[in-house]
């Protein structure tokens, strides 16, 4: 399947913003992990924007920033959005609740504890009629996420916004289910490229051997396995690189390939 | 959209396990709904499984045990489902079918079980809790995957109460771009605290069984189950069996609220529109629709302003959630294969409960069994975040 990327955003520890991580990436500059600190999700409206907990402005501020890059408006483009963990603190709460005498599951921790629930602020926030599918693939939720969307771009011949992002779960679960970091990044993927257009792929899906390439300097190598969403980090520092490259990730089963061919 | 063959299909909900069993409760107008008593909750009604949570799951690892892989393998035993798997995976080789599945919550009730036994000491979660392979949702598919043999692409799609219907268009993408020949699309949603107690805190669950379209509804009653069918490209596998064909669906957000649906239904009627265009139909050809319909007051008006924007009244509809109660992202493949069983049987349900549909409601909406060929039925499905389905089968 090919398609070509028309924007690219990264939040996470040290990593602010695609020109950012590019840099970093690219080893300009080192790499200084800070808590992560993404801006306001200034298309909700202010009660909404209460109601959002942070990986639901995680991800709508990784999806303004790739429609932003690529030049698409966010109200007509069909979305991915890929997540493993969902909103664990706001599960953890519920739980909690459920689990004491007395406790009380809040109204709208319930409905914000859907997995589509940053998808849905997403487009309350644009008043967006345009189709977003929620994806939750444990380890895999990149990789799985990337297929998917791939082939919708290919398939509905259409711009699809490709979302990945996690954070840590507090509580019990997050004992059992350790995300130690704040990550995500997004993708505009568009089937046929436009001006500005950064680079093609070319993705293949190998279902036999699992390959996970392992070129990331060892500190970032490590931020790739401590986060769902940046199982991406391979991809997005051959993109930097802008150099032709192939990027092998594990999904499930077995593999996908990336052929990257900078624009 | 070029059609796609359905060549194996079940249904479990608490209406009957399997085609056969759902059909004579569909015909009998027998409803499922019991009166809640899950879990030390007593609230309204529930269409619960029997036997769900103490089913032995088959052939696979003893770690995937959980209400919602029981009620899996379960619909995988039934109407020769998995046979008829082996038979595409000979054909095809298990490498080119893909799992696409719907679900809301996934084993949830096991992490809730996990929360009443923690370490007093530690806060943490006993041992014997896997959350990998049966809270997490990519839990539903991994057990599929294994229970079926297969090894193509597998996906979790959580989209709330239209998480199974999505499915088939996320399947669809797969299909289309050759990363798959066939893929086993459906879905299960299990009973649990979480969404027992949810939706009584927003006021939405029904004292009484749940009476969709009705003047005096007041909620859902929750229900459970799971589906499957077997997707693949017509006549690509000579003498398989078509039980149907899927053959328009429309996808689309409502931008407007987490909760509760805009009530001008822009979201839904473009949908549905979507679905008649992709479809290459117009809206006097179908036969029947089965509305989403959970019996809430907001719901059922929005979708009876949608239904009647592009439909008048000459399409009659009705909601089978009276029967199954709201089985969440499991009520997409579940009244999918409701429509399968109607358009083999040649019938159309009216609602259950009804003793007078809602006055200000402008579409036809059905109360009673309607005996006739249907040949094409349109199976719609929203959900919480705004997110809308709506899928078109064809019988053959």
């Amino acid at each position: 399947m090919q398609v070509s990327v028309q924007g690219i955003s990264v939040w996470g520890p040290g990593l602010s913003g695609w020109p950012h991580t590019a840099r970093v990436l690219q080893g300009q500059e080192d790499w200084e992990p800070a808590p992560v600190q993404v801006p306001p999700a200034t298309c909700l409206p202010a009660n909404e924007r209460r109601r959002c907990g942070p990986l639901t402005r995680l991800a709508i501020a990784l999806a303004e920033e790739a429609c932003a890059q690529a030049g698409v408006q966010a109200a007509d483009i069909r979305g991915v959005f890929a997540s493993s963990n969902g909103d664990g603190a706001v599960v953890d709460s519920i739980l909690t609740a459920l689990s004491t005498p007395g406790g009380e599951v809040s109204p709208t921790q319930f409905h914000n504890s859907v997995h589509n629930a940053p998808a849905g602020y997403w487009t309350i926030g644009h008043a967006s009629l345009a189709p977003v599918v929620a994806l939750g693939c444990y380890d895999w939720s990149f990789a799985q996420g990337l297929l998917k969307a791939a082939a919708e771009c290919v398939v509905e011949n259409a711009p699809v916004l490709f979302v990945a992002y996690d954070l840590p779960i507090p509580g019990p679960i997050g004992k059992v289910r350790i995300t130690h970091n704040t990550f995500g990044c997004a993708f505009v993927l568009v089937p046929q490229a436009r001006q500005g257009a950064v680079c093609t792929l070319d993705i293949t899906h190998a279902p036999g051997a699992m390959a996970q390439d392992t070129t990331l300097p060892p500190q970032l190598a490590e931020l790739a396995r401590s986060n769902p969403a940046a199982g991406g980090l391979a991809l997005l520092q051959q993109i930097a690189s802008g150099q032709e490259g192939t990027v092998h990730m594990t999904c499930q089963p077995g593999t996908i390939l990336a052929e990257v061919k900078p624009c | 959209m070029k059609p796609l063959a359905i060549t194996a299909g079940t249904v479990l909900s608490a209406i009957g396990r399997g085609l056969a069993e759902t059909e004579d409760a569909l015909l009998a107008r027998r409803s499922g709904l019991t009166p809640c008593d899950f879990a030390g909750i007593k609230t309204g009604y529930v269409g619960c499984v029997p036997q769900a949570g103490t089913y032995v799951l088959e052939g696979v690892a003893p770690s995937f045990t959980c209400r919602n892989n029981q009620l899996a393998d379960m619909a995988c035993a039934q109407d020769g489902f998995a046979q008829a798997v082996r038979n595409a995976r000979q054909f095809y080789g298990a490498h080119r079918i893909a799992v696409v599945l719907g679900t809301s919550t996934s084993g949830i009730l096991s992490a809730e079980d996990a929360y009443e036994a923690l370490d007093p000491v530690t806060g943490a979660p006993p041992m014997k809790f896997d959350q990998a392979h049966t809270q997490d949702l990519f839990s539903l598919p991994r057990f599929v995957a294994a229970r079926l043999g297969l090894e193509g692409p597998i996906l979790s799609v959580s989209n709330a109460c239209a998480s199974s219907s999505r499915a088939f268009v996320d399947a669809r993408h797969w299909l289309e771009a050759g990363l798959c020949d066939a893929v086993v699309v459906g879905g299960a949603d299990s009973l649990c605290r979480m969404t027992l107690r949810g939706f009584a805190a927003l006021g939405l669950v029904s004292a009484e069984p749940t009476r969709p379209c009705d003047a005096q509804r007041t909620g859902i009653s929750v229900g459970e189950g799971a589906g499957f069918v077997l997707l693949e490209r017509e006549g690509a596998r000579s003498g398989a069996d078509v039980m149907g064909r899927w053959v328009g669906y429309g996808v689309s957000s409502d931008g407007h609220h987490m909760s509760s649906p805009d009530p001008l239904a822009r979201g839904a009627v473009a949908a549905m529109r979507e679905a008649l265009e992709r479809a290459g139909l117009d809206a006097t050809q179908l036969d029947y629709i089965n509305l989403h319909g959970t019996g809430t007051v907001v719901n059922d008006a929005m979708e009876d302003h949608a239904v009647h924007t592009l439909f008048g009244r000459s399409v009659p509809c009705s909601s089978t959630k009276g029967w199954t109660g709201h089985t969440l992202g499991a009520s997409g493949i579940i009244e999918a294969m409701f429509a399968l069983v109607m358009m083999r049987a040649g019938f159309a349900p009216g609602c259950l409960n009804v003793q007078q549909i809602d006055p200000t409601f402008n579409s036809h909406v059905l109360t009673d069994t309607l005996h006739k060929p249907v040949r094409r039925v349109m199976s719609n499905a929203f959900g919480f975040g705004g997110t809308n389905c709506s899928l078109i089968f064809e019988g053959v």
